[in-house]
C-alpha cells in the first residue's frame, strides 16, 4: 500500500514537471533555444492567481483563467523584446538573455510581492478520495488528468490545426518554412504564448500542491522539468510526457526506498546515466545537422 | 599634462582625508549606539521583525524615563550570511557600542566572527546555535542554544507523554534543524522515549508525502519538528490532506507559523511548541508589554519580539552597571559587558535569573500549545 501511495504522489509530482517541461521543450523544439525563464514565467502565474484569489476574491476557475491571461502576455512580451532581437545572434548570447530574463522577473516579483513568505491558497475544492487504506488528495487527481488532458490537446493541436503544423514546420526547418509562406516570427510567438499559458496551470497545480510561494519559487520545479524535457528528449510531446512522470516517481521513490538525502542526486545520476546511454533522450529524435 | 594629472591626484587624496575626518566626526554622540542586525523581508522575516519591534519598544520605553539614552540602527540581512556581514559593516561605520544580532543562527555565526575579530559585545536574541558562541568569547545569546532546545524537547515529551510514539523530520542542510536533532536524540536515547520514524528534508524540500506517510505508517502520535515555520506549514498542510493528525511538537522555528499570510490556522490548532515566551502568561511584565505592543503594532507579539525586548534590556542594564560612558570605545565596552554578563542574573519577560556560561543562557523552559489560532500556556 505504501508502494501504491508513492506512485501516486510520483505520478502527481511528476504530470506537473510534465505539464512545465512542455514549455521548455517546444520552445527549444521551433525557436532552438533554451529559456531559462520559464520556472519564472510559472512564479508569475502563480503570485497572479494568489493576488486574484486572496486580494479580488475571484473564483479559483476564474483567477487560473486570468493568470493564464497574464502568463500568455508575458511571454509572448520576453519573446518580443529579449528573444526576437537576438534570432540571428549566436545561441550562448541568448541562453544568457535567458537567464537574465530569469532574474529580471525573480526581482520584480521581489519587488511587486515582497520576499514575504505566501500561503496559497488550494484551488482544488473536493477532498481526498479514500480506497481502502489508500488516500489520494484533490491535488493529486486533477494534476494528473490535467497532464493527460494537456498533453492529448497538443498533440492534436500540432498534428491537426494550421498553426500546429506551422509549428513543426519552423521546427524542421525554418528557412524552408519561411520560403512556403509561414510567418516564423508569428509562430513563434505563438509557441511562447501556449509555454506560458501553460506555465501558469503549473504553478497553479505545483502551489496548489506544495502551498508556499515565494520570488523563487519557479526555479526548483523549473530545473526539474527542464531535466524532464532532456530526459525524455527535448523538443518531443510523448517524450516530455514519459520523462516528466519518471523523473516524478524516481524522485519520490528514491526518497522513499533509496535515500532522502540522495533523492535530488538520484535524480540527476539518472539523468547522465540516460544521457550516455540514449544522448537524445528517450524519445528524442536523432537530429543530423544539414551543412 | 602629467602635472595637472599629478595635481588632480593629490587633491583626491587630500579630499578623502577630510572625508575621512568627516566620518569619525560624526560618531560623536552621547547616546549609547545599539545595532540590530535581522531577517527583515525574506523568508525568516516574521522572526526578523518581531525583534526589531521588540527591540525598538524597550529603546522607546528606555528613552521615555530619561537617562543615558539609545540609539538604534537596524540592519536588513534577509537571512542571509553575506548580507548579514555587510550589515555589520555599515553598522560598524555608523560607530556602534554593541550588538543585537544577529537573529537567525547561519547569518549570527558569520557575524559572531566579525564581532569576535573587532572585539564588539554581541548578544543575540534567537540565534540559538552552539556555534554562534563557541570560541566567541565576546558573542552571547539571549535565547537557549540548540543542545538545550533538544534536551528540553525531549524532556518535555517525556514528562508530558509519556507512552508516545515520536516520528522527527528535520532539514538536515540546516545546521540549527540538525543541531537540536542530535541533542534530542541523545536526550530521547538515555530518557526511553519511543522514535518510531526519523526523516530529513532539505532547503528546497516541497514535497514532504514520504516523510509525512513514514511517520504515519510507524504509528507516530507526536512528530517532532525541528525546523522553521515554512516547511512545517507544508508538512501540516500535506498531513492533513491525507488525514493525518498527529501531535506536532516544534521549537522556536516554528514560531511565526500564524503570521504566514494566508496560511489556514485550523491547520496549526493543536500544535506544540516550546518557548520561553506566551503571550497570555498572567504576570504584570508580560501583560504590559503585550498591551504596549498590540497597540504600537497591531498584533500580539511572539517570542521573538519578546527576546529582542530582553535583548535591549539586558544590554542596557549591563551597560550601566559597567559605569563606563558612551564615549568609550567599543573593545572597552566590549571587555567590561563581558564581565557583567558572565556575572550577573537577569530577569525578563523570556525567564527569571538568567545567567551565562561561555556565552549560553541558563533558564527554564516552557511550551505552549496553538488553539483557536493563539498560543496558550502548556505548562
Amino acid at each position: 500500500m505504501a508502494f501504491l501511495s508513492n506512485l501516486i504522489n510520483g505520478l502527481s509530482l511528476g504530470s506537473i514537471y510534465a505539464i512545465i517541461a512542455l514549455g521548455y521543450t517546444m520552445v527549444y523544439g521551433i525557436a532552438k533555444m533554451l529559456n531559462f525563464a520559464h520556472g519564472d514565467v510559472i512564479m508569475v502565474g502563480a503570485y497572479i492567481s494568489f493576488v486574484s484569489i486572496y486580494s479580488l476574491g475571484t473564483p479559483p476557475i476564474l483567477a487560473l483563467l486570468i493568470a493564464m491571461c497574464v502568463c500568455t502576455v508575458l511571454g509572448v512580451v520576453i519573446e518580443r523584446l529579449a528573444y526576437r532581437p537576438l534570432r540571428s545572434a549566436a545561441s550562448l548570447a541568448v541562453l544568457i538573455t535567458a537567464i537574465g530574463v530569469s532574474y529580471l522577473l525573480q526581482n520584480i516579483a521581489l519587488l511587486i510581492w515582497t520576499s514575504n513568505t505566501k500561503v496559497y491558497p488550494s484551488i482544488v475544492n473536493f477532498g481526498p478520495l479514500h480506497i481502502g487504506s489508500l488516500t489520494i488528495t484533490g491535488e493529486t487527481i486533477v494534476s494528473i488528468i490535467t497532464c493527460v488532458v494537456i498533453m492529448i490537446a497538443l498533440t492534436l493541436f500540432t498534428t491537426k490545426a494550421k498553426t500546429g503544423k506551422a509549428m513543426r514546420a519552423v521546427s524542421e526547418n525554418r528557412q524552408a518554412a519561411e520560403l512556403m509562406g509561414i510567418s516564423v516570427n508569428k509562430t513563434i510567438s505563438v509557441t511562447f504564448a501556449i509555454g506560458s499559458a501553460l506555465a501558469a496551470i503549473a504553478g497553479v497545480l505545483y502551489c496548489s500542491m506544495y502551498p508556499v510561494l515565494v520570488p523563487t519559487t519557479g526555479s526548483i520545479p523549473g530545473i526539474k522539468a527542464f531535466t524532464a524535457a532532456v530526459l525524455g528528449g527535448i523538443g518531443s510531446i510523448p517524450g516530455t510526457l514519459v520523462g516528466g512522470l519518471l523523473l516524478g516517481i524516481i524522485e519520490i521513490f528514491g526518497r522513499a526506498y533509496i535515500s532522502q538525502d540522495l533523492s535530488d542526486a538520484i535524480v540527476f545520476a539518472v539523468l547522465i546515466v540516460i544521457l550516455l546511454v540514449k544522448p537524445n533522450g528517450l524519445l528524442g529524435k536523432k537530429v543530423t545537422e544539414k551543412v | 599634462m602629467k602635472k595637472a594629472v599629478t595635481l588632480v591626484l593629490v587633491l583626491v587624496m587630500v579630499a578623502s582625508l577630510f572625508a575621512a575626518c568627516g566620518k569619525s566626526g560624526s560618531s560623536d554622540s552621547d547616546a549609547l549606539k545599539i545595532g540590530f542586525i535581522g531577517p527583515l523581508t525574506g523568508g525568516a522575516a516574521v522572526y526578523g521583525n518581531a525583534a526589531k519591534n521588540g527591540a525598538e519598544l524597550a529603546v522607546k520605553e528606555i528613552n521615555a524615563k530619561g537617562g543615558v539614552q539609545i540609539e538604534l540602527n537596524t540592519q536588513d540581512d534577509e537571512h542571509d550570511a553575506e548580507k548579514s556581514v555587510n550589515a555589520y559593516n555599515n553598522l560598524m561605520d555608523w560607530g556602534m557600542h554593541v550588538l543585537v544580532g544577529s537573529v537567525t543562527t547561519t547569518p549570527c555565526v558569520a557575524v559572531a566572527a566579525e564581532c569576535y575579530k573587532d572585539r564588539l559585545f554581541a548578544l543575540t536574541p534567537s540565534a540559538s546555535s552552539p556555534d554562534v558562541t563557541k570560541g566567541n568569547d565576546n558573542v552571547y545569546q539571549l535565547c537557549f542554544n540548540d543542545p538545550n532546545q533538544g534536551k528540553a524537547s525531549a524532556k518535555y515529551i517525556c514528562e508530558h507523554f509519556p507512552d508516545a510514539k515520536v516520528a522527527v523530520i528535520y532539514n538536515n542542510a540546516d545546521a540549527y534543524s540538525s543541531g537540536i536533532y542530535q541533542t534530542f536524540e541523545a536526550e530521547a536515547a538515555e530518557l526511553g522515549i519511543n522514535i518510531v520514524s526519523v526523516s530529513t528534508c532539505t532547503d528546497n524540500t516541497s514535497d514532504f508525502s514520504v516523510q509525512v506517510a513514514d511517520a504515519q505508517n510507524a504509528g507516530a502520535d507526536i512528530v517532532f519538528l525541528p525546523i522553521y515555520y515554512t516547511p512545517a506549514s507544508l508538512i501540516l498542510n500535506q498531513a492533513n490532506a491525507i488525514g493525518y493528525a498527529p501531535t506536532f511538537f516544534g521549537v522556536d522555528g516554528m514560531d511565526g507559523i500564524l503570521t504566514l499570510k494566508g496560511f489556514d490556522t485550523a491547520l496549526a490548532e493543536g500544535v506544540m511548541l516550546l518557548t520561553p515566551f506566551a503571550a497570555d502568561a498572567p504576570d504584570a511584565a508580560t501583560q504590559s508589554f503585550v498591551s504596549a505592543y498590540r497597540e504600537t503594532y497591531g498584533e500580539i507579539p511572539n517570542q521573538f519580539a519578546a527576546d529582542g525586548y530582553d535583548c535591549v534590556y539586558a544590554v542596557y542594564d549591563a551597560f550601566l552597571k559597567t559605569g563606563l560612558g558612551t564615549d568609550a570605545s567599543s573593545a572597552d565596552i566590549c571587555e567590561a559587558m563581558i564581565e557583567q554578563f558572565s556575572s550577573m542574573s537577569f530577569s525578563g519577560l523570556t525567564g527569571a535569573n538568567m545567567t551565562w556560561v561561555n556565552g549560553m543562557v541558563d533558564k527554564a523552559p516552557a511550551a505552549v500549545v496553538i488553539k483557536d489560532g493563539v498560543y496558550v500556556n502548556a505548562g
